[in-house]
């Protein structure tokens, strides 16, 4: 464990992701201090306008949404949009801000659960074999049978908008690779002596697979998740990109960028106008997808027994 | 071997089943009026409450639920999958139209991936850990970091909104007016791109070439970054086999050494990967298409899941789990024909 964080440190990518993570961790805990709130719901984007056209960096709030402010007795913590507007006035930095608890909650949710929903299949499947190891992967095959974002989509436009509905659609197909994953460790360590031993002296197979097979065969799986954690976090922003994920005005960095879709050629004569309603929600995602792909990415080449000592 | 083809054939069957099984399972979450809405083309029928239960009988959606999955999987054997709201046509019909568009684009995306990852990856593998492999490594993680609806935004932002090169849609206005009202133009594959040739119109094969650039160069950089991995590391692994050690050691020079020794044995489990690769990009096609309103498969699922309409949404998945379960079942067999340390058990 030392040498895997003692490399993860001293390789140059993964520092950089290390300190990516760092950083969004520390915006993601200080959303309420950078972007305070202006409404009961956090999540909530304020507008700053009912304008359709997006509005450049260091836009001010628009009278009349300060006349609602004004009316309904709250004083304004913030009145200027730091980094624009998007379609229907929507600030951007704040949607930023409070976007990252957002990727945070869908990357960690969804692979914590589909990890173990994938751990518990395999592992049943590996340690029990015969019928229900051919059942259970024949499931997982069929699982297997969508591509990854169709599957996503479809459930979610079933399920309907919102947050919790497309981590459902997540989960519910991202978690075979686990469960093969998993199998395939399980697969060949129950045949070690130390899982015999077990079995000799009478300890429940429960038992066995907890206490004995999966401290030995989880470690891969974790690597898995990691890398995973960035697929999760795009796909979700695909969905509410395709106009199926979050609702509209949520603090999603996918959102933001299908906010920015109909303004990005920019209006005749003036290319790219719009330049700020895509860049920023764009750059905050490529950012922290890549975090968790360098920390994974290395992570993979020290695990890996073929490379090791190489790096 | 043939036993094991055998065993995937067999399989098939009993996949394909367990497929429709589940797309059935989540059409089912759905109420039985909104299911009728699926096969229902004038909306006028649902209003009043004894036609729409007439229709839900007819249909068998309020039965028990083996029955309207027999029933169902019954319409679909027989391609009728309902009214599609948002093409406004059955949704077979729907399907057939915008299929050669979809498969064009994947097609002519197959070309890059292959040639660009297979070759930066021999190239990252044979300079492994100096500068060189090291930009193609980090180029490449960027690459797999950056989301399709960016990279296609960006796309369309430089070659259109700039350069005005590359414009959005299948075709131009006057092009359109060929294909499909032109009295002397005959579709022959319903792939603008080839029928233009065998017509010999040329500035039309121009114009649809034109069209295709951006969605191709959109829906296949993920493939190649990740292709580009896995060949670099099938490549490292085969460089430092005992067979490369003696083919040096005997003086064969580095270029055979790469190309003819090891490159032949590395591409085994890269050859696997691009074909799942390539099944991979059925995802990517439903996003490519949206950003660059390439009338497709793609964008009609996506405007489909925009309006809610339930049906389109739905044959859309059955549709590209299919292709998906058929292309795997090439790979595998492929697989097993190429490398003769399976055809052999």
């Amino acid at each position: 464990m030392n040498r895997i964080i003692r490399k993860l440190f001293s390789n140059a990518s993964s520092l950089v992701g290390i300190v990516l993570l760092f950083v969004f961790i520390i915006i993601a805990l200080l959303a309420p201090v950078i972007a305070p709130p202006l409404s009961e719901d956090p999540y909530q984007i304020p507008r700053m306008s009912w304008d359709v056209n997006p509005q450049p960096p260091g836009f001010s709030m628009s009278d009349n949404i300060r006349d609602i402010y004004d009316y309904m007795g709250k004083d304004l913590k913030w009145d200027i949009s730091i980094c624009g507007t998007a379609e229907g006035g929507y600030d951007i930095f704040y949607g930023l801000i409070w976007g990252t608890r957002t990727a945070f909650r869908i990357g960690l949710i969804t692979v914590a659960v589909a990890s173990l929903i994938g751990v518990f299949i395999g592992s049943i499947s590996a340690y029990f074999g015969g019928w229900i190891d051919e059942i259970l992967m024949r499931i997982t095959d069929i699982f297997l049978s969508f591509p990854f974002l169709v599957a996503a989509m479809v459930l979610t436009t079933i399920l309907g908008r919102g947050l919790d509905k497309v981590m459902i659609a997540l989960i519910t197909f991202g978690w075979m690779g686990y469960a093969r994953l998993i199998r395939g460790s399980i697969l060949s360590a129950k045949e070690e002596t130390y899982v015999m031993a077990a079995k000799a002296l009478g300890v429940k197979d429960i038992k066995i697979i907890w206490k004995h097979l999966l401290p030995n065969t989880i470690f891969p799986v974790m690597v898995q998740g990691t890398m995973n954690i960035g697929s999760m976090v795009i796909t979700a922003a695909a969905l509410s990109f395709l106009g199926v994920g979050a609702p509209i005005g949520y603090a999603d960095w996918g959102q933001m960028v299908s906010f920015a879709r109909n303004w990005i050629i920019g209006s005749p004569g003036h290319a790219g106008q719009y330049w700020y309603t895509v860049f920023y929600p764009g750059i905050f995602i490529v950012l922290f997808v890549l975090a968790w792909n360098l920390i994974g990415d290395t992570l993979r080449d020290i695990l890996d027994p073929r490379l090791r000592g190489e790096l | 071997m043939l036993s094991y083809i055998i065993r995937r054939l067999l399989l098939l069957p009993i996949i394909l089943l367990g497929v429709t099984f589940l797309i059935f399972c989540v059409f089912s979450l759905l109420s039985p009026m909104e299911r009728l809405a699926t096969y229902v083309r004038d909306p006028a029928a649902l209003k009043s409450p004894q036609s729409a239960e007439r229709l839900i009988d007819k249909y068998h959606l309020d039965d028990p639920f083996p029955l309207s999955y027999i029933n169902w999987i019954n319409r679909v054997v027989h391609l009728d999958l309902g009214w599609s709201q948002a093409a406004n046509q059955p949704v077979w019909e729907a399907i057939c139209q915008r299929f050669p568009a979809t498969l064009e684009l994947v097609l002519y995306s197959i070309i890059p991936v292959i040639l660009v990852g297979i070759w930066l990856g021999v190239i990252s593998a044979v300079h492994h850990n100096d500068m060189l492999d090291q930009t193609i490594r980090v180029t490449a993680i960027i690459g797999w970091s950056l989301p399709t609806f960016i990279f296609g935004l960006f796309v369309l932002f430089i070659f259109y909104g700039i350069l005005g090169w590359l414009p959005p849609g299948r075709l131009s206005a006057w092009a359109q007016d060929i294909v499909y009202t032109g009295a002397n133009f005959k579709s022959y594959t319903h792939l603008v791109t080839i029928d233009a040739l065998l017509n010999g119109n040329i500035p039309l094969f121009l114009d649809a070439l034109r069209h295709l650039i951006a969605p191709i160069i959109t829906l296949s950089y993920i493939s190649w970054a990740f292709l580009l991995r896995i060949t670099r590391s099938s490549m490292l692994e085969t460089l430092r086999k005992d067979y490369v050690r003696t083919a040096r050691a005997k003086g064969v020079d580095e270029h055979t050494v790469i190309h003819l020794h090891a490159q032949k044995n590395a591409m085994i489990p890269v050859i696997t990967i691009a074909g799942m690769m390539i099944i991979g990009m059925l995802g990517g096609v439903v996003i490519t298409e949206t950003i660059f309103t390439y009338p497709g498969l793609g964008f009609w699922a996506a405007s489909s899941a925009q309006q809610l309409d339930y049906g389109s949404v739905i044959s859309f998945a059955l549709l590209f789990a299919t292709f998906m379960v058929l292309g795997n079942l090439i790979v595998d067999i492929s697989y097993a024909l190429i490398d003769p340390r399976v055809r052999l058990e």
